[in-house]
């Protein structure tokens, strides 16, 4: 490993049609925005669905206008049938999860600026990198494919437990051809998701500019980084589960299926599986697939706030090492999504403890950002709004974790809204939270122009209070005994919770159509927005050398040279300024005041 | 904007725990032998859950206050101790914190799991199907008879596949709708999924399991209190999985003999 750019000489030369620059591109920065134009309508279309399920949640029996044309079977005059309601929720979880937090932290933020970071001028296999972003759309495709079969999409939640996601249409509407579409679709994803981790990898080792030393590179490259590694060894299991899902539907094998099952007062045909292999392959891939979601969003907002602090974290040191922690505990504490399920309960206590001990790097990271405020000068923007917004939302939905964590808890909150309301905080919308902070940070790179910060502000305020009316009352619910995946609270004990739910649907409602105004912005700001200058936050990373939007080859063919880290903020310059970027041989004066 | 900030998460943090210290939403009062531990768990838990929540958010809040949009210059100050001081606080405080409760709250699940039923424990089975609970009592032979899955028919409502022309056992077994057993007896509740899986979760018991295809598992647990209960489906089963649910009734002895001659009577 070295730091000498080894890049061959110009291995592609600049595009020059259409479908080269704007389609079919090599560039790593086309390929980001391609995913974040993914994760854009993505998102958009997981919000809609989680609009329509609280609406049902809220008002059961009330009919929705325009549904009936979209799925008569689904929802005959208007209202909703229980199954389209698991439908509709399989496919938020879905589209959420794979297309929204994985994409637009990790896929769209990381290809655009991991090269840029490094020093490089593009990955090192940039047409795989191209291939990844296209198989990756092509997953999309196919699942939403799965809204249009006859039976519809998959009704078993994203988590698709066997044996009803395993035996066919017999399970119910949209377990025949919508859970084959469903599984083909992760499979193709898992394919795009391991073409771009090998890039990103193989950028971070090979391909860094002189003088960027692994310890020289930003947090957001190490981010980027560590997600990559989570995610080759992640993908790699769902991509086989997926597949195994897909014969015993197809090829009449019965890896999930055991023997003796009845359904319709017909025995299944199968025999010899086991139904908790699935949940053990799913969980393997799923809890390093939360910190996927999440550890990028850490970075971002790591680097938006030294940015805007003008001072260096306290430690990145404890940052990276708690990163690491997170990553590699990811791996042992599967086994908390199992407690009941089934496994030997000795196993619940043996993965309670490593899931106990995760809270011990999440609470380094939380008091060092806390921490790292101290005695700073914050300058107050959209970016680092949604940064401080971050810290707030990942320790309110981390510590529903203490209790989550603990199997003879676990007894009385499993599967409730409890565990819905700590994954929406900690991963749903603290991710959203890291993905704003950098679209308002990085936009002005990306598309030369500022977006609107009074509309920024406004998108913020409304944002951060709406996610909390709507997701703190989860646990409440939880706390309550309210189990989640009900179409419809009938039990006596959830009827004196249905006030409650339509108080959130009615703050779900609103929130989402605040969003309307980020949508508006970004669009806008694209055309109308002030022209943006090279480096309008004074960054101290490569980013923020190159013109707003960069050129074709990042940095003009020539490779930069780098004699710091992205941290010389709060420092004595002899010109004068508060920072020193990562490829200025300038030296600070002294270390910053009062140090 | 930093202050407005500040106040926001004060008042958010607050009112957040509002709910929490009123206990506005409770689960179902406890009526089971072992509830208590997991009960007094989960409340140690949320003073430990709650100190730090609210000790996060006001310090965040504080230091956004303090230290946001500040006029430039002046001296600029580090937190008291810097890195080291936090990491080692963190690595302590919280490492001591989730240890003592992992150790603690081991009583709890080792008392659901790991002590076996009582040998005078009365046996019932549940089998959880698309989309019901049916319960099967042994009857006065004390025994099951076998399940044959290839003979369950819901029309001829021959629910667990029994067959008491050829199994003796079968023959005096009580098949039921609804749960019911006698207040402060233990019971050994054998769990069997026909279809797909299922769980079987009483909050007001303090029992939550899910059902496995192709496993046997178990519970056992006693009620305190007389009453009628809901038990409820937690696992996602299909589209009826939201009104899948059976009522436990817990009765006196001599209500439930009574209940059992009944069921019995109208097999």
């Amino acid at each position: 490993m070295h730091e000498v750019s080894a890049a061959p000489a110009a291995h592609h030369g600049p595009p020059t049609t259409f479908i080269r620059k704007h389609v079919f591109s090599t560039d790593h920065k086309v390929i980001g925005i391609q995913y974040y134009h993914l994760a854009l309508v993505a998102v958009v279309i997981g919000m809609v669905l989680s609009w329509l399920m609280r609406i049902h949640l809220g008002w059961t029996n009330a009919a929705i206008p325009g549904l009936q044309a979209i799925s008569p079977n689904g929802a005959p005059g208007g209202v909703m049938t229980p199954e389209y309601y698991l439908q509709l929720m399989t496919m938020h979880a879905t589209i959420m999860v794979f297309f929204v937090l994985t994409t637009a932290p990790f896929a769209a933020f990381g290809n655009y600026f991991l090269p840029i970071q490094t020093g490089a001028e593009d990955m090192p296999f940039p047409h795989f990198n191209m291939m990844s972003f296209w198989v990756t759309l092509t997953g999309f495709l196919v699942l939403v494919s799965a809204f249009f079969v006859s039976d519809g999409p998959p009704l078993a939640g994203w988590t698709s437990y066997a044996p009803l996601s395993a035996i066919g249409k017999a399970a119910g509407p949209g377990q025949g051809a919508g859970q084959v579409i469903w599984a083909t679709a992760l499979a193709i994803f898992c394919v795009g998701q391991l073409l771009g981790a090998l890039n990103f990898i193989s950028t971070v080792l090979d391909m860094r500019c002189k003088g960027m030393t692994l310890s020289r590179l930003p947090v957001t490259a190490w981010a980027w980084f560590i997600t990559s590694c989570m995610g080759l060894t992640a993908f790699a299991v769902l991509m086989p589960a997926c597949i195994l899902l897909i014969l015993d539907h197809v090829a009449g094998t019965s890896f999930f299926i055991p023997s003796g099952l009845v359904i319709n007062d017909q025995l299944i045909p199968h025999s010899g599986g086991s139904t908790l292999l699935w949940q053990h392959l799913f969980w393997f891939f799923g809890h390093p697939e939360v910190y996927i979601a999440i550890v990028p969003g850490m970075g971002i907002v790591t680097h938006v706030l030294m940015t805007n602090m003008r001072r260096p974290m306290l430690s990145m040191k404890a940052i990276l090492y708690s990163f690491w922690a997170l990553a590699f505990l990811s791996y042992m504490v599967y086994g908390h999504h199992m407690f009941v399920s089934g496994m030997n309960p000795f196993s619940s206590l043996v993965f309670s403890f490593p899931t106990l001990m995760i809270t011990i790097p999440s609470t380094i990271l939380v008091l060092i950002w806390i921490g790292s405020l101290y005695g700073t000068k914050l300058r107050i923007n959209t970016a680092s709004l949604f940064a401080l917004g971050f810290i707030s939302m990942f320790v309110s939905g981390g510590v529903s974790g203490f209790f989550l964590a603990q199997p003879s808890i676990d007894i009385m909150l499993h599967a409730t809204y409890f565990v819905v309301g700590h994954f929406h905080m900690v991963m749903g919308v603290a991710a959203m939270f890291g993905i704003f902070s950098g679209t308002y940070f990085w936009f002005p790179k990306m598309y030369g122009r500022m977006m609107d910060e009074t509309l920024g502000k406004i998108h913020f305020w409304l944002t951060f209070v709406g996610t909390y009316c709507i997701f703190m009352p989860f646990h409440y619910l939880g706390w309550a005994g309210n189990v989640r995946r009900y179409a419809a609270f009938t039990d006596d004990y959830l009827k004196p919770l249905i006030p409650l739910h339509q108080f959130i649907s009615v703050a779900a409602l609103i929130t989402g159509a605040v969003q309307l105004i980020f949508i508006y912005n970004f669009i806008n700001s694209r055309f109308r927005g002030a022209p943006a200058t090279a480096n309008p936050w004074e960054g101290t990373s490569l980013e923020w050398i190159m013109p707003s939007p960069p050129p074709w080859n990042n940095f003009g063919g020539k490779d930069p040279v780098v004699y710091h880290d992205a941290e010389q903020y709060g420092v004595k310059t002899a010109s004068g300024a508060d920072y020193i970027m990562q490829n200025s041989p300038e030296q600070a004066v002294s270390g910053a005041d009062g140090d | 904007m930093g202050k407005f900030l500040a106040v926001t998460i004060i008042v958010i943090a607050i009112a957040s725990a509002i709910p929490v210290v009123m206990h506005t939403w409770e689960p179902p009062a406890d009526i089971s032998t072992h509830g208590h531990l997991i009960d007094s768990q989960r409340d140690d838990t949320m003073i430990e859950a709650g100190v730090s929540f609210l000790a996060a958010q006001i310090l965040l809040a504080i230091f956004i206050w303090q230290f946001s949009n500040a006029k430039a210059g002046g001296k600029t100050k580090t937190f008291p101790g810097g890195a080291k001081g936090l990491v080692s606080a963190a690595l302590v405080l919280v490492g001591v914190e989730v240890l003592a409760l992992g150790a603690f709250g081991t009583k709890a699940w080792a008392t659901v799991y790991f002590t076996p039923p009582a040998a005078d424990a009365m046996p019932i089975q549940v089998q959880a199907g698309q989309f019901a609970f049916y319960f099967r009592y042994p009857g006065p032979d004390g025994k099951f008879g076998p399940i044959h899955p290839e003979m369950i028919n819901e029309g001829t409502q021959n629910l667990f596949g029994l067959d008491p022309e050829h199994d003796v056992e079968s023959r005096d077994d009580i098949v039921t709708a609804e749960m019911a057993i006698p207040v402060n007896k233990e019971v050994h509740l054998l769990m069997h999924a026909k279809d797909v899986s299922h769980s079987f979760y009483v909050p007001a018991l303090r029992v939550h399991q899910d059902f496995v295809p192709g496993l046997d598992l178990s519970l056992h647990f006693t009620a305190t209190q007389v009453g009628k209960y809901e038990i409820v489906c937690s696992q996602l089963c299909g589209l009826g999985h939201y009104n899948m649910r059976a009522y436990l009734e817990v009765m006196s002895q001599a209500d439930f003999d009574d209940w059992q001659k009944k069921q019995a009577a109208a097999q």
